[in-house]
């Protein structure tokens, strides 16, 4: 009893414990919602069960193969995406900022890299970088005008970037329809040097969509840890995010620093964005509204506790919700409670002072 | 005798430290009971055991002689304990009478606020304690001074019996700090009993009946104040003899270092701050610029930093013009500053200490190869610092410097700044807000710098600091210098006409 009191009231296992007790908590509120619903709470797990690893404990028995790869595969191109929106706003987080803009500027990403993939013409490992990096110069780009009107002229950047999202939906989408071969929803399909389809992973996963994007994401991963934790230019950033005044004091340029992460920060949504369209579609889409990968990013960070590595679970997890959505309406649960779900398990996240003062009592100190 | 407040044995932990260790507190009814102890030593732990704010593991408190649990603030309230604390809390854009009622709002019919019932009480009890405070002002429109009234008047109005001041002078000017001493004794005269909590011993000489002394959470004591000096008092405070004078020997006069030559610096809000101002400091002198707070002494100051742009004139060290320079480029010249606000500008207080100590130094080698930090080099250095300047942290390199006292961060930063040994060493207000065990510390450092040549520069609002520790003075009157003196050749009197502008006296140095 005495170890577990030493366990929940140590600082350094709260930082997973307590990410661990909302999600747990969240969870408890969907079950609650669907028992005085009158549903099987038990169905929910199900479906996340077969979205996340394939496996439809309906079937057995039924003589039916019990296990489809094919859904592990769509589980992870759900996930990919929102971990690099994730880590574009752990980025931006870190260093003292707001990316809202990220949804725009996964539009931008997508645009761009669909641009590239269409009208350039070069052999696959020409093509195929130049089609990520114009993606996450998109997105940097994107990602720079609220930094800069933060930085010279004080703006605050949620403004801007809300604006920024609204201009990328309506400039991409007019562009998207008026490339060579688009109709009225999709672009052409790209040139196989531009797209990150893999015949392989297709193939292991009983023809899902699964792409190479998941080298790009492991890669995000790693860029984000080296520059914040390891570099003097992370250091810097790190120090403007907590204290501008000191940082000024210290001769670092804090406006040029507001710029710099704004610009990283897009140009991980800006990934996002390239590999949905490259890798997920193999297109360019002409979009009625936006798809929340953005926003859903916000979700990914504040799980993760703006580290890399968090941003990976959290995107993990909140893209077992959004897999198992679809299968939820199979089963004739309403998908709204995987929304609840995830509002409950972020609404507890921010409760987090509350839940380590809990657990503080519970180990005892008063 | 009969004690108002009695706390024994008290014992506070936190993780890896122990805050209060038996700790006994006994204050007599109609007294002014003095706690006295350096920063960190648990004097605010103490309080907030009494308060409701913490709970002991060990002790028990007594109210009037009747044991009491004392589990949140309100129930400190009930039995008459009123805190008047360090950082006011106040609506800044409500009325005196609408702070001093909030929570406990007199009503009228259909729920309205009874505003002018509560301003006649406000008024009444402001009278009989001689406070002189408008129960009608806003709280934006009066001085700090007024503001800790309303915040007494807020304890009186809840009729508290028992007032706890913490730190109560820090934030006040001389003459505020004399009102205060008129006003805590009148509040005794009429039963009430106060507890002040404070490190300046001069204070204590002044009000105190009682004084009981902390060191590192450990009771050392408490004395009858009138039967002891404050040497005694500082002595068991910090555990050894402390000296008030500063230990120097004659000034070995070099050079000029930094010459300032008609500078104008507006302020924040566009204001001539500094006007046309000529000033040199020399190697190996502690040239102090002294002054009443707001008269162009801060602005200065980051002006020759680089923090504050200058309307015109010229700034030369070591005969070349800085004022054009960036911030990074004066610092990389050599020059080293300790600034005013040590939140604001000192310290990134979400990092950790090693985190803190590389802040001027971070992109250059060894801490920083090929752009990565190198995290050893980095752990080295602030080892090294932690033992030379001897700054005490819960977690040692890893501690955020949030955690830390500020006698603790100021030495941080003091061992930053002179590690880099720097040819000018601007020190603004380093000892504001510390104990005397840090204060005696600090000029003792920056005396030695001095020694060893270097120029320093030191910006104090203290007559006292200022009269100890320079070499030569300068006092600033509203943006211009209205005297230069040698320390050794002036005394309060003479500051305090020049300070107020009544006098000038120019020309003695630098001729």
């Amino acid at each position: 009893m005495n170890k577990f009191k030493a366990f929940i009231s140590n600082d350094k296992n709260q930082k997973f414990l307590i990410p661990f007790i909302a999600v747990l908590s969240g969870f408890l509120v969907g079950v609650f919602i669907l028992l005085i619903t009158r549903e099987n709470p038990i169905d929910i797990f199900r479906a996340i069960l077969r979205a996340v690893f394939g496996i439809d404990l309906n079937k057995i028995g039924t003589g039916k193969a019990v296990f489809n790869p094919r859904y592990v595969g769509e589980y992870f191109v759900y996930a990919m995406p929102i971990i690099l929106t994730g880590l574009s706003i752990a980025f931006a987080f870190r260093t003292g900022l707001f990316n809202i803009g990220s949804e725009g500027q996964v539009m931008v990403g997508s645009f761009a890299s669909v641009l590239a993939g269409i009208y350039l013409d070069f052999p696959v490992f020409i093509h195929l970088p130049l089609v990520i990096i114009s993606g996450a110069l998109a997105g940097a780009i994107w990602g720079f005008v609220p930094g800069l009107l933060k930085a010279k002229f004080n703006v605050h950047e949620v403004v801007v970037g809300i604006m920024m999202n609204y201009s990328a939906l309506h400039i991409t989408n007019y562009f998207l329809r008026n490339l060579k071969g688009s109709d009225n929803v999709k672009t052409a399909m790209l040139p196989v040097t531009a797209t990150l389809n893999s015949e392989f992973l297709s193939s292991i996963t009983n023809k899902s969509r699964l792409h190479w994007g998941f080298i790009i994401v492991i890669i995000s991963v790693f860029i984000f840890w080296f520059i914040i934790e390891k570099t003097t230019f992370g250091y810097e950033l790190r120090s403007v995010g907590f204290n501008k005044n000191a940082s000024k004091y210290a001769g670092m340029k804090v406006d040029r620093n507001t710029v710099l992460s704004m610009m990283i920060s897009g140009a991980f949504s800006g990934l996002a964005g390239t590999i949905i369209a490259i890798g997920t579609f193999g297109y360019g889409r002409v979009l009625p509204g936006f798809e929340n990968y953005g926003f859903d990013g916000i979700a990914v960070a504040l799980l993760g506790g703006n580290t890399g590595l968090g941003s990976v679970f959290g995107g993990l997890l909140l893209g077992s919700l959004k897999a198992a959505q679809p299968i939820m309406q199979t089963m004739n649960i309403p998908r709204d409670i995987a929304i609840i779900i995830v509002s409950f398990i972020i609404l507890f996240i921010a409760m987090q002072n509350g839940i380590k003062m809990i657990l503080k009592k519970l180990g005892g100190a008063k | 005798m009969e004690y108002v407040i009695e706390m024994l044995g008290i014992t506070k932990e936190f993780p890896g430290i122990k805050a209060n260790d038996n700790v006994t507190l006994q204050v007599e009814k109609g007294e002014i009971h003095a706690l006295l102890g350096e920063n960190g030593a648990g004097k605010s732990t103490l309080m907030s055991v009494l308060f409701g704010l913490y709970q002991p593991e060990a002790g028990i408190i007594k109210v009037r002689g009747q044991e009491v649990a004392i589990s949140n603030p309100n129930i400190a309230n009930k039995h008459g304990i009123g805190m008047v604390h360090q950082h006011f809390k106040l609506v800044e854009n409500f009325t005196v009478t609408e702070n001093i009622i909030l929570g406990i709002e007199p009503m009228k019919s259909f729920s309205r606020v009874d505003t002018q019932k509560a301003a006649k009480k406000v008024l009444e009890i402001s009278e009989k304690y001689g406070l002189s405070v408008d129960p009608n002002a806003k709280i934006e429109d009066i001085s700090v001074g007024m503001q800790q009234r309303v915040e007494i008047l807020k304890m009186l109005y809840r009729n508290a019996e028992i007032l706890i001041f913490d730190e109560p002078t820090a934030v006040l000017t001389p003459q505020e700090i004399h009102e205060l001493m008129g006003i805590m004794k009148e509040l005794t005269n009429e039963g009430k009993s106060i507890v002040l909590i404070t490190h300046k011993l001069k204070e204590i000489k002044l009000v105190a009946n009682h004084c009981t002394v902390l060191r590192r959470g450990k009771y050392i004591g408490t004395v009858n104040v009138h039967e002891t000096t404050e040497n005694q008092m500082a002595e068991m405070m910090v555990g050894r003899e402390v000296s008030f004078k500063v230990d120097k020997n004659e000034a070995n006069i070099g050079d000029v270092v930094l010459s300032i030559q008609n500078l104008s610096v507006k302020n924040s809000r566009g204001l001539h701050a500094v006007k046309n101002l000529n000033l040199d400091f020399r190697a190996g002198e502690i040239t102090c610029v002294a002054g009443i707070e707001g008269n162009g002494q801060t602005e200065l100051v980051e002006a020759i930093v680089g923090l504050r742009k200058i309307e015109s004139g010229k700034i030369f060290f070591k005969g070349t013009e800085i004022q054009n320079l960036n911030i990074r480029e004066r610092t990389l010249c050599g020059i080293g500053h300790i600034p005013e606000d040590r939140h604001k500008y000192g310290l990134v207080l979400d990092f950790t200490l090693e985190e803190n100590f590389i802040l001027q130094t971070y992109f250059k080698e060894p801490y920083s190869k090929k752009g990565t930090l190198q995290v050893e080099e980095v752990r080295k250095y602030s080892e090294q610092l932690i033992n030379e300047f001897d700054v005490r942290s819960g977690k040692g390199s890893v501690t955020e410097a949030r955690s830390m006292s500020g006698g603790n961060q100021q030495k941080a930063i003091i061992a930053r700044e002179l590690e880099r040994s720097p040819i000018l060493l601007i020190a603004a207000q380093p000892t504001r807000g510390l104990d005397v065990g840090a204060i005696e510390y600090i000029h003792k450092r920056l005396v030695d710098e001095r020694n060893k040549g270097k120029a320093v520069l030191l910006m104090s609002f203290e007559m006292e600091e200022v009269l100890n520790l320079a070499d030569s003075i300068a006092v600033m009157y509203e943006g211009e210098v209205v005297g230069k003196v040698h320390a050794n050749q002036t005394n309060e009197n003479e500051l305090g006409l020049m300070m107020s502008g009544s006098t000038r006296k120019e020309g003695e140095l630098n001729e």
